[in-house]
């Protein structure tokens, strides 16, 4: 329906004029002069009508989209901010961990408000920078969910207000009805609280009694015998050439593990320049750490340490006192005449809690001249201030119903004094208080429950030994509704301080005057707060002028509280009268402390729990150590490495416990070693998984009135039939003749050739002129040369100073996130450590023997995967990724997760890692840890690993600087590559070079003995460019050509060379390059 | 007297074979309907196929801390059974390709289901490969895709990744390979079949097949093309898979001898379960006629010679491990044979060595019952190897602080049960719905004149 009529403007448009046309293309008839408003020649744009319409719908389009709500992710900031928190930015407090049983000053390093991990504080001069791995893992402790959340009278939660006035009637009512008050407590060594007990003690009329789980009451009697006052001296190990120590685990549980570690590996030591070191003899039953690291160890029955220290007196002081049971004469003879040699630079300790015992050995100290030079008598230790008898005297009173309220501090005598029957005396007391941070054995079964602050938590004080101060500040506001222990003390006796005025005014009345360095006492406690100790008025040692001063530091009260109950003074005659009283048996049992979780403070740290045994090697489980020659035919020895062994029962004077059997080479045969701290009941989930039983209820009273450690008979049962799987971290125990652990004696070290003890690896290559040569292993190189534009970071390890104590394990993982794993985990060896300590026994079988017996190949390694029983040697070696510079891991990645840094770390992008495993197959050293489940959220993982997330308290130990790993990638060690960035960033503020010592990475901080050294390698005078020039210094598989970023550092044993096993099989190698060269 | 040459003998027997004989015997399975005992087998295969898939989606929701592997012993019953899949997966390939080259008319008989079987084994390696990491859902990152993640890229340098190569390649080739194979049996089944639906499905799977001779023509081509391709295929994927250990630093994977034994071991399990399968295939397919004694000997003696390679490597390796005075090479080998794993040493040495050393007596290679033991227990033998050279390896490395033990999980045994159960059901459904024998180039061998005509010259005779 076309309409083909044309209708026409103009005639110029009817004849298609083209201009006309023209013109009627444009809308506008005439040019609009737009270029009167605007000046920027919008005309001579490009932009049209129709692409204005385009921005204009655009620009529409934009602004109604940006009205839409986007998910908005908030993060709030502070509204206040508090002074000195910004987030990312770390607060360092110094602070104090004194748990009654172990003290160590600290600084705390607090993310957001949040005590994330432990340090030692170099200011200390008892533990100077050391720590534990119980000082490390006790910030985990804070962050426990089964940790009371405040009061509770009878499982009621009250408030404060109802608890302290109920108590205060409930006490009225004890006191009325004529029945005493008593305080039990650990060792108090604060003064503030020792005070603030006194008060209570003063209002009520009660008595304040001390009582160490693990008591050394018998060293403050034998003192009170020999030197008329009952003290703990404190031990100058850095003072002795010869170190002599019965039964003294001194550098992992007894006394001050820490300070004595410290001081001992001063003397331990070697260099160029100097080239002595001290000689460590340890006479003891178990294999203890200590004695692991002894030069000439003697196993010895526990009944039988004191003979051997009265024939050692005899040997010493040329009397014949009466000796019965067995001594090793020889080892006798030999360690006198090593210690007549070093008069007045000998120290001789003994770990037996037996009053004769440790009166022969004040003896022999005396004679030694030890006193004044190793021992300082003067400005004595305030550890361990139990005292046995009275504790025993209270359990009597107790359950003769003349105590009618008992107050418990730090003391969970249900637990530790199971063998007193302290639950039945317990019911016979009217009101029962326990002041425990978290649930335990005596809690439940007190009346009122007034929960104590976790140490991070609360203010606190400590005296640590006369004139030795440190200040404990909370690092974070408490978690639950709990009162500080001084507080409740205060507030029962009337006086409504709090800790932190009571504390202060404490030491304006009594450390403060003590100072001379500040005027102003704000001044002072300032410096104290920061630097978290002080050091006041210590006494010189052996002069008799400063005794009043002494007095001063020392309160008037524990003078009374710590004298022992009278009697005769004995003479070392009476003593070693005594000593022979003591009967042993065919079978003999000892009690111990493991490295991890102590007396069983540590118990519910899954951290200190999983924590392997530095010996044994053992998580979690708890078993009876034996020899295997014991073990032999009775018990599996383990020696298949399934670690199935089985189970027996042991029966001490009716007593009994069923527990696996664990073949403990180098414990005295004729002993059963059971530990302390297992069998905990209602204290948390970690402690239930680990099980075991209590061994306390083994301790008995001696016939010298002391809390004895051992029972002289023991027997065992045929196994059960029953097997238990141990979940054991290293299940292979012998070096098999390869040298990982390099170790020479003190005289080849000194006149040796160095190419003798410290093998290089050899290759023989074909030099230019045609000819072969003799290169060494590390200079040939398969690969191109990394370039090394900065710095290069390494770790260098002096096997020689480390002790094996795992301070470094667990500071690792506090700082790196890792993840506990739990038993059934380790039993299928998925241990999550970055950082792990190997440790070998030596074996009575080497290539030399095999070749002068005529030992065929296969038996030959047969025989080489069992140790000495006896008592084997044994080493430790801390194995972390080696950050190899021609890393094996990182030519196998398919995806390139795992690359080798600039700086010379092997870096691991988790998330990048598909999870193929490869690099931890090709990885030699084995240091690898793979996520085979999502540990941190899996079901399995719980209630053990505090990064679960159902444990919104444990997760807040996380450090931010971390990632959590998930699940299927791989990790390692990154050599703390936060710290370095941190490091790196301050001094990059300060506009400086980065120093020699700025950064530190965990396991370094952590060492008690300084045997981790880290630094950059590219500072030629670094000291780790030191160390790893150092003659000693070898790296571990040199010669699979890794040329690793870590060094380690020759052992040296103070021994004769003779003792030292012949590297037969090195010589044997260099004989055959030399026939060759012949050829 | 009548002199004649020595002639070989026939490939295929029966008096009354046909053309159309042939036709009928290899599509009759595909016509008709599977009887009870195909039934029993499939619905146990599939059960164990499920319970596999039961086992895998237990591993990929929680983790491969389901698995035995533990921080030594990071590959385990994965690499074991991926290395054995794969080397099952060489035999069909070398069949059909390097036979093919050689002009070995006896692989008529058998190639088909080599082949497919091959393919099968491929897939069930796959499954183990691709679900051994611990993310599989990045699986994808082994390729280099081009992505966002900017400049990251695979590490070339990585055995891995030339695994990933090597064995993605294969079975695309040998996929391809096999199917055009397929094509112009595809089409007589289609020609035959009555149904519409069965005819539409055919019609589709051989790509529109007229069978003129321009058709067998590029038949003729791109199969010898393929198989010039495949050939170094079947020699380059296991040397590759090989190099996952060779070019690691640990003792006893560090080696080598490791590319050509691998290649070797791996026809050598390739061989023994085509005879496995065929073995069972033949009676139950009632294709005697076409798999003869005649080809169960000739494999036997592919057997033999592979299992003497094997058993000469084995032999290298502990020389070689003395010879080089590494205390570690030495430690590892010994062991092996003497350590807590010497078990599993000694069943590979009898099952490899030893039990193929029967076939030298004729009795036994010509035996079917003895051939179908035997090659069972190389199989069994060929994955002990596998198992040999990870497992105790893994468990003793360098550092004796390191040693530990492996024991799989039920996770382990239900996934390897599983990809056997998936192994079968596959070739269970392959064996009802795909021609089992290349009858087209069956046809070409068949001795149509010659034979009848010297038969029956030879009766006139006497």
């Amino acid at each position: 329906m076309g309409n083909k009529t044309k209708y026409w403007k103009s005639l110029g448009e009817l004849k298609d004029n083209p201009e006309i046309l023209q013109t009627k293309e444009n809308e506008f008839a005439e040019q609009l002069p737009s270029d009167i408003f605007t000046n920027d020649g919008v005309n001579e744009a490009s932009t049209s009508r129709r692409d204005f319409l385009k921005f204009v719908g655009f620009s529409m389009g934009a602004a109604a989209l940006a009205s839409c709500e986007a998910p908005v992710t908030k993060t709030i900031p502070y509204l206040m901010k508090p002074e000195e928190v910004t987030p990312g930015v770390a607060n360092w407090y110094a602070s104090t961990f004194d748990d009654g049983h172990d003290y160590c000053p600290v600084l705390v390093k607090t993310r957001e408000g949040r005590p994330i991990k432990i340090e030692g504080n170099n200011l200390s001069k008892i533990t100077w920078g050391g720590t534990s791995a119980r000082v490390q893992g006790s910030v985990l402790s804070l962050y426990d969910k089964a940790r009371y959340a405040g009061a509770v009278i009878k499982g009621a939660a009250k408030s404060w207000e109802d608890v302290d006035r109920e108590l205060g009637t409930a006490l009225n009512g004890a006191i009325a009805s004529g029945k005493s008050v008593r305080v039990l407590s650990s060792t108090v060594m604060s003064p503030s609280m020792r005070s603030a007990i006194s008060e209570f003690c003063r209002k009520t009329g009660a008595k304040h009694i001390q009582y160490d789980a693990v008591s050394q009451y018998a060293i403050r009697k034998a003192h009170w015998h020999t030197h008329d006052k009952a003290i703990l001296p404190a031990y100058q190990f850095g003072n002795a050439s010869v170190i002599v120590s019965f039964g003294a685990d001194f550098l992992a549980n007894w006394i001050s593990p820490v300070e004595y570690a410290k001081q001992y590996s001063k003397n331990r030591k070697v260099s160029r320049e100097n080239k002595t070191m001290s000689k460590h003899v340890q006479f003891e039953s178990i294999l203890s750490l200590t004695g692991s690291n002894a030069d000439t160890r003697v196993p010895v029955k526990p009944s039988d340490l004191g003979a051997n220290v009265v024939a050692l007196y005899n040997e010493l002081s040329g009397q014949s006192l009466p000796v019965s049971g067995k001594v090793n004469k020889d080892a006798i003879a030999k360690t006198a005449g090593w210690l007549r040699n070093n008069k007045g630079k000998s120290l001789v300790v003994c770990g037996v809690n037996d009053v004769a015992v440790q009166i022969v050995v004040n003896e022999i100290n005396k004679w030694l001249g030890s006193y004044g030079t190793t021992i300082d008598a003067d400005n004595a230790s305030n550890y361990r201030q139990g005292n046995d008898e009275e504790f025993a005297g209270l359990v009597k009173d107790m359950n003769e119903g003349k105590v009618g309220a008992l107050i418990m501090y730090r003391s969970n005598p249900v637990y530790t004094a199971a063998s007193m029957k302290f639950a039945d005396a317990l019911k016979k007391v009217d009101v029962k208080v326990s002041l425990s941070t978290s649930p335990d054995e005596t809690s439940a079964l007190c009346d009122f429950v007034c929960p104590d602050h976790h140490y991070l938590e609360s203010w606190s004080d400590s005296n640590p030994r006369s004139g030795h101060y440190s200040l404990g500040q909370p690092a974070i506001a408490p978690l639950f509704k709990t009162r500080s222990a001084m507080e409740s003390f205060l507030r029962w006796s009337g006086n409504n301080q709090d800790a932190h005025t009571y504390i202060t005014n404490y030491w304006m009345a009594h450390v403060f005057p003590m100072q001379g360095k500040y005027m102003k006492f704000s001044e002072f406690w300032n410096h104290s707060l920061h630097d978290g100790v002080a050091e006041v008025g210590t006494a010189p040692v052996v002069t008799e002028k400063k005794e009043e001063t002494k007095k001063e530091v020392k309160p008037e009260e524990k003078k009374e509280e710590t004298a022992p109950v009278m009697t005769d003074k004995w003479d070392v005659a009476a003593a070693a009268g005594k000593i022979a009283e003591v009967k042993g048996g065919a079978m003999e049992l000892i009690i111990y402390e493991k490295t991890g979780i102590g007396s069983g403070n540590h118990s519910n740290n899954p951290w200190l729990v999983e924590f392997p045994d530095p010996i044994s090697k053992v998580t979690w489980d708890h078993y009876i150590t034996m020899n295997p020659a014991d073990m032999q035919g009775k018990y599996d020895t383990l020696e298949r490495q399934d670690m199935i062994g089985d189970i027996a029962t042991i029966t001490v004077n009716g007593v009994t416990s069923t527990l696996p059997v664990f073949p403990q080479p180098g414990q005295a045969t004729g002993t059963i070693g059971i530990a302390v701290g297992y069998g905990r009941m209602g204290i948390g989930k970690v402690a239930e998984i680990a099980g075991g039983d209590n061994a306390y209820k083994y301790v008995q009273m001696s016939n010298t009135g002391t809390m004895q450690y051992f029972a002289g008979t023991v027997t065992i049962s045929d196994k059960t039939g029953e097997s238990f799987h141990f979940a054991c971290t290293q299940q292979h125990h012998t070096m098999m003749g390869r040298k990982m652990v390099n170790e020479t004696s003190i005289g080849e070290y000194i006149n040796g050739n160095p190419e003798h003890w410290n093998h290089k690896e050899y290759l023989t290559v074909f030099n230019t002129e045609g000819g072969h040569e003799k290169v060494p292993v590390t200079t040939q190189n398969l690969w191109d040369n990394f370039d090394r534009p900065g710095h290069r970071w390494g770790l260098a390890i002096d096997l020689n100073s480390c002790i094996g104590c795992g301070a470094c394990v667990i500071g690792c993982q506090a700082e790196n996130n890792t993840a506990t794993v739990g038993k059934s985990q380790i039993r299928n060896v998925r241990d999550m450590y970055w950082l792990r300590i190997d440790r070998y026994y030596s074996s009575p079988m080497t290539e030399e023997v095999a070749k002068q017996e005529g030992v065929g190949k296969v038996d030959m390694y047969l025989e080489m995967e069992k140790p000495h029983t006896e008592n084997p040697r044994v080493v430790f070696q801390p194995v972390m990724c080696q950050h190899c510079n021609h890393a094996p891991c990182e030519t196998v990645c398919p995806v390139v997760a795992t690359t080798h840094g600039n700086d010379g770390l092997n870096q691991m992008t988790y998330n990048r890692c598909i999870g193929t495993r490869y690099c931890a197959n090709n990885c030699p050293y084995k240091v690898r840890r793979f996520n085979w489940y999502n540990l941190n959220a899996n079901y399995r993982f719980e209630h053990i690993n505090p990064a679960h997330e159902s444990d919104l308290l444990g997760r807040m130990v996380l450090n931010p600087d971390v990632v959590v790993r998930s699940r299927g990638v791989m990790e390692k060690c990154s050599m703390c590559i936060q710290r370095i960035q941190a490091g790196k960033l301050k001094a990059k503020l300060e506009e400086r070079k980065l120093a020699d010592g700025d950064v530190q990475t965990a396991c370094a901080q952590a060492c008690p003995t300084n045997a981790i050294i880290f630094g950059d390698l590219s500072d030629k005078n670094s000291m780790i460019a030191k160390h790893f020039a150092d003659e000693r210094s070898y790296f571990l598989l040199e010669d699979v050509g890794t040329l690793p970023n870590v060094a380690y550092l020759t052992k040296v044993r103070n021994v004769d060379e003779s003792e030292m096993p012949k590297e037969e099989h090195k010589n044997k190698e260099d004989k055959k390059e030399e026939k060759k060269e012949h050829a | 007297m009548q002199k004649e040459a020595a002639i070989r003998e026939p490939l295929i027997l029966g008096d009354e074979i046909s053309y159309h004989k042939i036709t009928e015997e290899v599509a009759k399975p595909i016509e008709t309907r599977a009887n009870k005992y195909w039934w029993i087998v499939f619905t146990i295969s599939f059960l164990l196929f499920m319970w596999g898939i039961a086992c895998l989606a237990y591993t990929i929701g929680t983790g491969i801390g389901v698995w035995g592997s533990n921080n030594g012993v990071d590959w385990a019953w994965d690499i074991t059974n991926f290395v054995w899949w794969i080397g099952i997966g060489h035999a069909g390939t070398l069949i059909s390709a390097v036979l093919l080259l050689f002009r070995q008319k006896w692989r008529m008989g058998i190639n088909r289901s080599a082949e497919a079987m091959t393919i099968f084994a491929v897939m069930c390696a796959a499954i183990f490969v691709v679900l051994h990491t611990g993310r599989p859902w990045l699986d994808y990152w082994l390729f280099p895709l081009p992505n966002q993640f900017g400049s990251l890229w695979v590490n070339f340098n990585s055995p891995l990744m030339w695994d990933v190569f090597a064995v993605s390649t294969y079975f695309s080739v040998s996929l391809v390979f096999w199917y055009i194979g397929l094509i112009p049996d595809f089409a007589t089944i289609r020609d035959r079949a009555v149904k519409p639906v069965t005819k539409r499905i055919y019609k589709y799977l051989s790509f529109g097949w007229s069978g003129r001779l321009k058709d067998w023509q590029r038949f003729e081509e791109v199969s010898l093309v393929l198989a010039g391709l495949s050939t170094p295929l079947v020699f380059s994927v296991h040397s590759i898979v090989s190099m996952d250990f060779a070019t690691s630093v640990l003792p006893g994977w560090h080696t080598t001898i490791f590319p050509p034994y691998f290649v070797a071991g791996a026809i050598f399990s390739g061989f023994a379960m085509v005879l496995t399968l065929v073995l069972i295939m033949r009676k139950v397919l009632n294709l005697e006629h076409y798999v003869t004694i005649k080809h169960v000997e000739y494999m036997n003696i592919i057997i033999i010679v592979t299992g003497t390679m094997v058993g000469i490597a084995y032999l290298s390796e502990l020389f070689i491990s003395w010879y080089s005075g590494v205390e570690y090479e030495q430690y590892a080998f010994l062991n092996r044979a003497t350590g807590p794993y010497w078990w599993a040493y000694w069943s590979m040495m009898t099952c490899n060595v030893i039990s193929p050393q029967l076939f030298w007596f004729k009795k036994i290679r010509t035996s079917l019952i003895a051939t179908f033991i035997l090659s069972i227990v190389v199989n069994i033998g060929m994955w002990f190897e596998r198992f040999v050279i990870i497992v105790p390896t893994l468990c003793r490395t360098f550092l004796p602080s390191t040693w530990n033990m492996y024991s799989p999980s039920f996770v382990d045994v239900g996934i390897f049960i599983g990809t056997i159960g998936f192994f079968f059901t596959c070739f269970l459904i392959f064996c009802r719905v795909f021609p089992v024998i290349a009858q087209s180039e069956l046809k070409t061998i068949m001795k149509s004149s010659s034979e009848k005509y010297k038969k029956l010259s030879e009766q006139g005779h006497h």
